[in-house]
Formats: C-alpha cells, structure tokens, sequence
C-alpha cells in the first residue's frame, strides 16, 4: 500500500536534472557585464599564451633610430610600430603583449599562495575555534590594518626587491582577506545539520573540515580570488613603479611606467598605453569576479 | 541487558559554577528492537538527550552519567575515534530539517557511498561498483521513484520526503542496531509525514532496530511506539507504555498535552492550551518544575520537588499522580492551591 501512496504524492515529474555546470552558466551569463569580463579575461589569457606569436617585435629588441616614435596614427608615426616605441626604442605592443604574461603569472601565484593558505588558516581558525582563532584572527586583523602598499613595501625590503620577492609580498597582503572569509563561511557552515550527520557517521575532524565543511565555503572564496587577482595586478604594477618589483628591462607594466614617467610631457603614449593595459585587466577581473559573486551567492540567487 | 542503558543522564553547558541544565536524572532503556517515543515541547531537553546519545554535546557542554552504556560498552570511556567507529555504525540519527541534513555539495549517490566507504563490509569497502549499486538498492528500500536519476541529483534538486527518504537511506547503510529518528516528520506536509513514518516503521519491523521517536506531536507516538517517556523542562516527568498512558495519563502535564490535542477540543471554538512556557535557565521554579502551569498545583507543589515514583514502567513525577478518571489522588485538596504564579 505505501508503495501506491508514495507513487502519487512524491512527485514523479520526469527526472531530468540540470547539471552543476549548466545551472551555473545560466546565472552566469546573465549579466553582459559579467560576459564582457570574462570575454577580456579570456583575450588576455590567449595573449599571453601567445605572446612570442602574436608580439610583432621581440619584448627586449632597441631600434635605435626609432626611439620615443609616437603611435602609428599621430604625425611621425610608423607602421611597424603600432603604439609607438619608449626611450630606447623598444616597440611598446610588444611589451605589452609580453607584459601580460608577468601580469597573469603575478595574479596566479599570488592569489594562489594567499588562498591556499588562507583557507587552512580560516579553515582552522573557523573549526577548532578558542585560543587557535583567537591568535589567527588577532594576527590577521593586524595585517589589515597596515595600508596594503605599505605592508607590501615592507615585505620586499625585507626580502629584497625583485618580482618573485613581489609575489610573496603581495601574497601576504591579500591573506587576511581570505582567513576572514574562509572563517566566516566555516562558522556559519559547521552548526549545519549535515555536518553533524557526517559527524554521527563516523567522519573524524579533518574530514570534516577538508572534505564536509569546505566544498559548502568555496563560493565566497572563488570570488574574493577573482577580484583578488586584480588587486594583485594593481598591486604588483604599483610595486614595480617604486622600483621594487619587476626589475628593468622586464617588460612589466609597473616598471614601464616608471622608466618612461620622464617623458610624459614630450611623449605621453610611453606612459597612456601601460596604464590603460593595466585597467582593462583589472576591469575584466573585476567584471568577471562580479558576475561569479552573483552566480555563485546563494543570497542573491534569484 | 538492555541495548541502550542510561541512568542519572545530566547534560549541562556553560560554567562549572553557574551551570545551565540542559537535562537531568534521565533514566532510559532501550531494548534491541523496541519502539520508544519521547515527547515533550519545545525546549524540554529531547534533543539534547539525544545528541548525548550520538557524542555531539561539545565542549562546553558536559555530560555526565551514572551508567551510559550502549550494547555493554560504557560511551563515556571510549576514546573519540572507537567512539566514532561505534557509533557510525550501531546507532545512525535523522534529524528534523532533511535538507539541512545533506550536504548540499555532493550528490545523493557520493553522500550514500561515502559512509559505506568506511563502514561497509570489506568487499563494499574495495569496490566502488559495488558500493554504488548497494546506493541504489538503498534507495529502492525507502521507495525513492526512479532512484536511478536520484543518485546523480544534488540536494536542492529533491523535495523535503524524498530528502528525509534519502537521510533513511543513509541512516541505514549500515545496518544500526539503533536508530534516534529527531523529529523526522515536523518538516514535512502531513501526506508526506505519514508515508515517511510508516517508512521507519516498516524498516524498523524488517531489520528489528530500535527506534527512538522523538517529537512532540503525540498522535505519532500513540500509533507507532510501545513505550513512551514524557519530558518536561529537562527532566523524565511520566514513563509509561501506550496505550495505557493516553488513555489514563498520570501526571498533569501528560493530561495537559493531551486535552491540547486538535481531536480532543473538536466542540470548542478555541484550543485548549497549556499557559506559560517551559522553564528556562533563569525563571526555574522551585519544587515541581511545573507547578506554574499546573492545574493542581498546591502549596506542597511550589516546596517539594516530587520523585519519580510508581510502579516501574509505569512512573510519573508527582506528588499527587492522577488516577483513571483523572483526578489527582494521595489526598490532594483543591483548598490547599497555592495562588499560582501570574504570568
């Protein structure tokens, strides 16, 4: 007889079932700005993977009869050197496109140094609570609040100057961001029943934390890592304009700014172009990060 | 021996010096296949018994038994990991909300698998063919239809009785000998609710589990348990076996929840209700922890906290316990009330 009953009251629709992945493509592309993002992010991506293809000049080349050339459409302009040359005649393009390659390479290692370890630490910190999230959180909140370009600054002097010495820096300033995030959603996760029914099947902490818990945190997480990926950028640019990231000649954005800051009277292209690559990274980071937060966060879903 | 053996179980949080009790003196037994209800309302300390059942009070809280013991082997003095392997395995819990209980990240199939990858037997534990098609016969024993297409469904993808079923199914992978059902039916509609007790039930008869019902509706207890115990405000207020306790309740407050029912006020226009809440940790009564609400409460009631007294199974705590017609006896006076607390 229940088995009758069952049959009409449980809904017996045909089961077809939205994948993860369709479902969230779906919300996803819901936004243009969000597609627009991720369309860029994608452009810069092929780009650097591409960059010794599609560069037209190779990134450390001196033409030296070319120098400070202005871009090919202003009056003095050549062909072969699309967006002008700097001081010592170096095809800016092609910098640039070589500079995206640092640029992506910065935002990866860094962001995935912080998120890795900011999520053990909140991670920690969220499940054992007491003293332990007593001395990551205090640690962290002291991290926060120091300036992050002055933290940064005060890491590479330690370390010393140079971009692999910048990464770390710039790791360690994005960290607090994530322990806090990775806390919070640990917290407001581990009170949930399906916790505590893995808890009563025999699920020991670690399994918990790793393997229960943190899957249900991963939402938040991805997205602070989006825009995270573009404060890295911003900060490793900003960095390599004090002179303490990337190292001349390294066709980095930061540093192209500084080299060429002297000339932005006479020849204002050396400095227009690095800027405006720098911002059409960190928007279409942005853009992308928003339109994750908004597919992904269960409180603004629908 | 019984399977379950509490005795003197005392649950408490906060500081050692002012501690809240969450329970105190709870004496229960469970024998292997035996269905006991517990009711009692909001507050009254049924789930936490419970949790200290399953090991999950967590510091700060603390639990303290004279005997807490689980087919012989004592619970208190099992360190944490024999403790985990215990009780995954010989007791499984359903608890009220089913789609809180699942993890809303992996899919039906991966949470069932999961536990048999730890506790199944050895031949589960190396094959994962195996383990999926036991998923799916799983699923098949709670009537789950098309339980092919709901092994590869995530959580939110099922409606709150194909949930529950799912957290039965995964209750029982293991085969317990004891399964703590927290109110498994409040979250469901009423045609749901049916079919899933009925569910546990028939599950219960087939593998001869023991069932411990807790809930606070008392029309599931009166159909399905053999025995009940009333909780009120942390402690055991009447024990008894059904039907004998609907049909002569012998403490107040077993007659109180009963005259609330819906079926036994179908003349009046409003339902009856018992005044008041249930105690919590800063207005504790003296004596009788009811005597606020109770209808016969005397000057005796407000003094003397009453022992749970009468013959055994059959147990109430009171110093006057009703008699068959629902009258207080061991010379209870109606002149001797007290003027009962305004609320």
């Amino acid at each position: 007889m229940s088995e009758a009953v069952s049959a009409v009251a449980d809904d017996v629709a045909p089961v077809r079932i939205e994948g993860p992945w369709r479902e969230f493509w779906r919300a996803y592309a819901q936004s243009r700005g969000a597609l627009l993002g991720l369309g860029l992010t994608v452009a810069l991506i092929l780009c650097a993977i591409f960059a010794g293809v599609i560069a037209p000049h190779p990134p450390y080349e001196q033409y030296r009869e070319f120098t400070l050339t202005p871009p090919a459409w202003q009056a003095g302009g050549t062909k072969d050197f699309i967006l002008g040359t700097d001081p010592v005649g170096r095809d800016i393009l092609s910098r640039l496109i070589h500079g995206t390659r640092l640029s992506l390479l910065i935002g990866l290692i860094s962001v995935a140094i912080s998120l890795s370890l900011g999520v053990v630490l909140g991670l920690v910190a969220g499940y054992v609570r007491g003293w332990v999230e007593t001395t990551i959180m205090r640690l962290m909140d002291v991290m926060l609040a120091l300036p992050s370009l002055l933290l940064a600054i005060a890491v590479v002097a330690i370390l010393g100057p140079g971009l692999i010495n910048a990464m770390y820096a710039i790791a360690i300033v994005l960290l607090p961001h994530y322990v806090r995030l990775a806390r919070a959603a640990v917290i407001a996760e581990a009170g949930k029943e399906y916790v505590q029914s893995s808890k009563i099947a025999g699920a020991g902490p670690l399994r918990l934390m790793f393997s229960t818990i943190l899957p249900n945190c991963l939402a938040p997480l991805i997205v602070q890592a989006t825009l995270g990926f573009s404060s890295a950028i911003l900060d490793a640019a900003a960095l390599g304009f004090l002179g303490l990231g990337a190292q001349p000649p390294t066709p980095e954005w930061g540093s192209m700014l500084a080299d060429a800051l002297e000339f932005i009277q006479r020849a204002p292209w050396v400095v227009t172009f690095p800027g405006l690559a720098i911002l059409v990274t960190v928007l279409a980071f942005n853009l992308m990060g928003d339109g994750l937060r908004d597919a992904l966060d269960p409180k603004l879903k629908r | 021996m019984a399977l379950l053996e509490v005795e003197d179980l005392r649950v408490e949080f906060g500081s050692e010096f002012a501690p809240v009790v969450a329970v105190e003196g709870i004496d229960l037994a469970l024998d292997a296949g035996e269905v006991v209800g517990c009711v009692g309302e909001s507050g009254s300390g049924k789930s936490v018994t419970a949790l200290a059942v399953m090991g999950l009070v967590e510091f700060p809280g603390r639990v303290r038994a004279r005997r807490f013991a689980f087919a012989g082997r004592d619970l208190l003095a099992l360190s944490e990991a024999q403790h985990r392997a215990l009780v995954g395995k010989e007791i499984a819990m359903i608890f009220q909300d089913p789609l809180a209980s699942l993890n809303p990240c992996f899919t039906v199939a991966f949470q069932l698998t999961e536990t048999l990858r730890i506790h199944g037997s050895d031949a589960e534990r190396a094959s994962a063919r195996l383990r999926r098609a036991r998923a799916l016969d799983l699923l098949r024993q709670v009537e789950i239809p098309d339980p092919e297409a709901r092994l590869t469904a995530f959580p939110h993808q099922l409606s709150g009785g194909m949930a529950q079923r799912v957290m039965i199914a995964m209750a029982i992978a293991c085969n317990p000998k004891l399964l703590i059902a927290d109110e498994p039916t409040t979250a469901l509609d009423v045609t749901v609710q049916a079919q899933v007790l009925e569910l546990l039930l028939r599950l219960q008869r087939e593998r001869g589990m023991a069932l411990l019902l807790i809930t606070h509706d008392l029309a599931i207890v009166a159909e399905t348990a053999q025995r009940v115990f009333v909780m009120y405000a942390g402690q055991v207020v009447e024990t008894g076996a059904v039907p004998q306790i609907f049909e002569a309740p012998k403490h107040p407050y077993t007659q109180a929840l009963l005259a609330a029912l819906p079926e036994h006020n179908r003349d009046r226009s409003r339902l009856k209700a018992i005044p008041g809440v249930v105690p919590g940790q800063h207005d504790r009564p003296t004596g009788c922890l009811l005597h606020p609400r109770c209808d016969y409460a005397v000057r005796r009631c407000s003094v003397e906290w009453p022992a749970l007294a009468g013959p055994p199974g059959s147990e109430a705590r009171c110093h006057f316990p009703l008699d068959a017609a629902g009258r207080p006896t061991h010379g209870w006076r109606p002149r001797d009330s007290c003027d009962r607390r305004q609320r």
